[in-house]
């Protein structure tokens, strides 16, 4: 299948690369966006309430005010007038879902701790922070809800006039009767439910803004460090009631996202509202206590989920029912965030009948937004353990439960019973790869050989196969899924005088390195350098149109889009050779650069013959507009599939609960690739984050609402010392989706190992009559499930 | 109050309020941006630079503290014939992506080697231990060090 759905011949597509990227930011050339140095800024600092739930009194700012260096404090109260609305939440899912308002500055109600009350204005960063210690406020702290369950019971509402926490309820069943006959009729009927904890993305670089405004023709910069400088442009504008051509958009060097940057946050609006009172750039950097407190976090749902099946093991029906914690208000996306998981809780296999429900809620916690996979890893953590527990059912090894339900590849593309087109797919291999990578027999006779001697430290090994849709997103079906925007992106490619290469994409890069990956698709086509490609991206100024990046989207749709706008230019330098050799564009070959006459190899004009030509435009074909450039907006016609299979292997020390990760294989399926140590570096980090939430990290709130993990040394994001070498393979799928036959990569590896880790875990201690343990399996978790189970104490 | 350091080979200083960190003065008062900031409790080794030729997170000192001292900054590396071979090995191994937590980690990584002798792959994860990638997973880093050491 590689080589007939790879339309890549130019010998770079497919090959490792080394980074364009990489010399700016190994010596400290980059420019983050604390970097900018911006004459005569004004900083900023926020007062965040200390409660998660309190009446806003009065506050008092006359000690700030006295505070050497500090120019203004504002309140929520004093601005709410500078803006026109409310932050935005593009994803209202259901028609009468509740949406409170949630202002940039908090008005008489704070509703999470970190919830900014009032800003400091100040001439310094120190100074911004000093006045914030003189600003008091008289809160009346009030009763907070920390709970999922606690918040559906409406027990207490937290926002009054929406009258109840519950968001929405949404449901996916496209078979009510099919679903009830299936679990009636099952042999097994598996039913587990399991808690992802609340995560904090936390990328290295916190994020920051800068607002420059242009006080007297009324245009205004806004430097911040998100994913989406397109779309915040269209909600920074009219959020903030400018007319949006007036507002440009940058991304600088950005340090990391992993979805946390994909929203529209209360600083940049707060920075845009006071740069237009002062008439001087007004600028902010969160600190890391900030980052965990007010950037949003991720997961934060608990789950049901029910598998039917037959004497053999075979799924004959899938029923999952969520309850989602969207925190004190809905940011941009979150509300869609259980949809991205709700049509994949069936996993890759082949399952007649599906049910999907969830229930979201608010708490007085941090809000909840899209972190890398963004519902997809739910889904597969929920599926890929409850597999788990159907193998013990039924009596067979976890590697056979998933070879009897895997999508057969003879039934690709596949209808699921969600009602997704599955594109492609071939499951099986990775299953037998990554077994053999990890030597999985050897490893089940070592944990037998343990178990008969009594060893205290457990090996176990854990089974996650995953599919994953990604590739945001056929425009019409976020339609209807009720998605604010579109799904396409934009690229535009242009050949200099010179055949220097100037793209521009509408995707944002922020560390996969898409200036060398589209260097090397557009070399690959036009048989130029990869290095005499430049790769502008992340500034509306220069590149209009985009939709961003999230949701592994850039290299399928934006870098589809790509392809096709170095096709479109090819055409057009086609008929312009053709003029010159004064032959038929028919006739001409395009190969290495050149275009040639067919059967006549002396006849050829290069193409830096024809993009001097298309400039210089004194012999142009009749009609022909001068200069070589092209722009193509893309909206691809389904999601991509990605798949794969991860196996992880970890000792756990039955008297400490430790859990150690030994061996780690991961073979994944993405299609053809364009530069596989990209690719492997992608699935490296996700991996760990996967690895992460299943074994260190979780943002530990107390019964007030109080975050007890809100800096690094208490969040525990690993260090290479907990890390391991991680053996990866991969096969090739290509997708039909796009004519690049690429899939994404960006979330795989973090949305298959999560359940890998915790299926090992499990597996250890099974013999125990352990079934589950929570996450994150710290060894004081382990511990507890041990002691609950009976074990040593 | 007046901070003198020698900073990538060249005497700087500025006057600066006692209470300010040696990373706020690199980067706001003598414009080297190099140095990253990535937390607030020196967990995250992001600022790691040289002091006299051994790494510290730059967060955790005073300026103060460094008046007199030989500092060495990820801008400091590079040289007119190229990059650092810690560099280069972080390049040829694609131990960065987004790149904030590099110049801390490269930092890291050139006091490491020049420490030890002898590094395996455990005594590099253990090395660097202080500084936090959320990007690579860390399998790269590993094989560039271990590449740069030898």
């Amino acid at each position: 299948m590689t080589d007939t759905m790879n339309p890549f011949t130019g010998g770079i597509v497919g090959t490792p690369r080394l980074r364009k990227e990489d010399p700016a930011l190994l010596t400290g050339e980059s420019r983050f966006i604390d970097d900018l140095h911006l004459h005569g800024a004004l900083w900023i600092a926020l007062v965040r309430s200390p409660h998660a739930h309190a009446r806003i009194g009065a506050i008092d700012a006359s000690a700030a005010l006295a505070t050497d260096g500090v120019v203004a404090v504002h309140t929520g109260a004093d601005l709410e007038g500078d803006w026109a609305g409310p932050l935005p939440c593009a994803w209202p899912v259901t028609d009468d879902m509740k949406n409170p308002a949630h202002l940039p500055l908090a008005v008489g109600k704070a509703n999470f701790a970190g919830d900014a009350v009032a800003v400091v204005v100040a001439t310094s960063r120190y100074a911004a922070a000093d006045g914030v210690e003189g600003v008091v406020v008289d809160y009346e702290p009030l009763e907070a809800v920390v709970d999922v369950r606690d918040a559906a019971s409406d027990r207490l509402v937290i926002h009054e006039d929406c009258g109840t926490n519950i968001a929405y309820d949404w449901e996916l069943t496209p078979d009510p009767d099919g679903v009830a006959a299936a679990f009636e009729g099952a042999v097994h009927h598996v039913t587990e439910t399991y808690v992802h904890q609340r995560l904090i993305p936390a990328p290295m670089e916190p994020r920051g803004v800068a607002a420059v405004p242009a006080p007297h023709n009324g245009d205004m910069t806004l430097y911040s460090s998100t994913q989406i400088p397109h779309v915040l442009k269209v909600m920074g504008a009219l959020t903030l009631g400018m007319p949006e051509q007036k507002l440009r958009v940058v991304a600088p060097s950005v340090g990391g996202g992993f979805g946390c940057k994909l929203n529209v946050y209360a600083e940049e609006l707060v920075c845009m509202a006071l740069a237009n009172r002062h008439g001087v750039p007004v600028r902010w950097t969160e600190s890391r206590t900030e980052g965990a407190t007010a950037t949003i976090q991720g997961r934060a749902q608990r789950q049901t989920i029910e598998l039917a099946a037959d004497a053999d093991g075979k799924l004959t029906g899938v029923r999952a029912t969520l309850l989602a914690d969207m925190g004190a208000y809905l940011q941009l996306v979150a509300p869609g965030v259980p949809l991205l998981g709700a049509f994949l809780y069936h996993g890759l296999y082949d399952v007649p009948v599906y049910s999907f429900t969830c229930r979201s809620v608010f708490t007085n916690l941090t809000p909840t937004d899209a972190y890398r996979g963004a519902g997809r890893p739910e889904a597969t953590y929920a599926i890929e353990r409850a597999m788990d527990s159907l193998a013990v059912a039924v009596g067979v090894g976890q590697d056979e439960i998933r070879s009897r339900n895997f999508i057969p590849t003879e039934k690709f593309p596949y209808d699921s019973p969600a009602g997704l087109i599955f594109d492609s797919g071939n499951y099986q291999p990775t299953l037998d790869r990554a077994k053999e990578l990890v030597g999985w027999d050897g490893r089940r006779a070592e944990q037998a050989e343990r178990r008969a001697a009594g060893s205290t430290m457990h090996l176990g090994l854990g089974i996650s196969s995953y599919v994953e849709m990604c590739g945001l997103a056929p425009s019409r079906t976020l339609a209807a899924l009720n998605y604010g925007a579109g799904g396409w992106e934009s690229a535009t490619v242009r050949i200099l005088p010179t055949c220097k290469v100037q793209v521009v994409t509408g995707s944002t890069p922020h560390g996969q390195g898409h200036e060398t990956s589209w260097s090397m698709i557009v070399a690959d086509q036009l048989g130029v350098d990869p290095d005499d490609v430049e790769v502008l991206h992340s500034d509306t100024a220069i590149s209009p149109l985009g939709m961003d990046t999230y949701g592994s989207r850039s290299l399928s749709v934006g870098g589809t889009a790509l392809w096709m706008a170095t096709e479109k230019v090819i055409e057009k330098a086609r008929a312009i050779a053709a003029h010159m050799l004064e032959a038929n564009s028919d006739d001409l070959e395009f190969a290495g650069g050149t275009f040639t006459v067919k059967g006549s190899p002396d006849k050829e004009v290069p193409l830096a013959g024809v993009a001097f030509g298309a400039f210089t435009a004194h012999d142009l074909p009749d009609g022909m507009e001068p200069n070589l450039e092209a722009q193509v907006t893309w909206d691809p016609g389904n999601f991509v599939f990605p798949f794969g299979t991860h196996i992880a292997v970890v000792e756990v020390d039955e008297e400490t609960g430790a859990v150690e990760l030994v061996d780690y294989a991961a073979v994944d399926d993405c299609g053809n690739q364009i530069n596989p140590m990209i690719v492997e570096g992608q699935l490296h980090g996700g991996i760990v984050q996967g690895v992460a939430q299943a074994l260190w990290e979780e943002a530990i709130y107390d019964a007030d609402g109080q975050l007890r993990s809100a800096n690094l040394a208490d969040y525990l994001v690993p260090s290479a010392a907990e890390c391991i070498d991680m053996k990866l393979d991969h096969t090739v799928t290509p997708s039909p989706t796009n004519p690049m036959g690429v899939k994404g990569i960006g979330e795989a590896g973090t949305i298959a190992s999560t359940p890998a880790v915790m299926n090992a875990v499990v597996d250890a201690l099974r013999p125990m009559g352990i079934t589950d343990v929570r996450m994150p399996a710290s060894p004081m978790t382990v511990r507890r499930a041990i002691e609950a189970a009976g074990g040593t104490s | 109050m007046e901070v003198s350091v020698i900073v990538n080979g060249t005497g700087r200083s500025a006057d600066v309020e006692p209470r300010t960190l040696l990373v706020h003065y690199l980067r706001d008062d003598l414009g080297l941006t190099g140095t990253n900031i990535g937390c607030d409790t020196s967990s995250c080794g992001a600022c790691t630079v040289l002091v006299d030729g051994r790494s510290a997170k730059s967060c955790t000192l005073l300026a103060a503290q460094a008046d007199g001292a030989e500092v060495t900054t990820i801008e400091g590396l590079a040289t007119a014939d190229g990059l650092h071979p810690m560099q280069q090995a972080f390049h040829e191994c694609h131990a960065l992506q987004c790149g904030y937590c590099t110049p801390g980690m490269v930092m890291a990584a050139v006091s490491l080697v020049d420490e030890y002798d002898d590094l395996d792959a455990a005594g590099v994860r253990a090395g660097l231990e202080g500084n936090l990638c959320r990007c690579t997973g860390y399998q790269n880093i590993v094989r560039a060090v271990l590449a740069a050491s030898e």
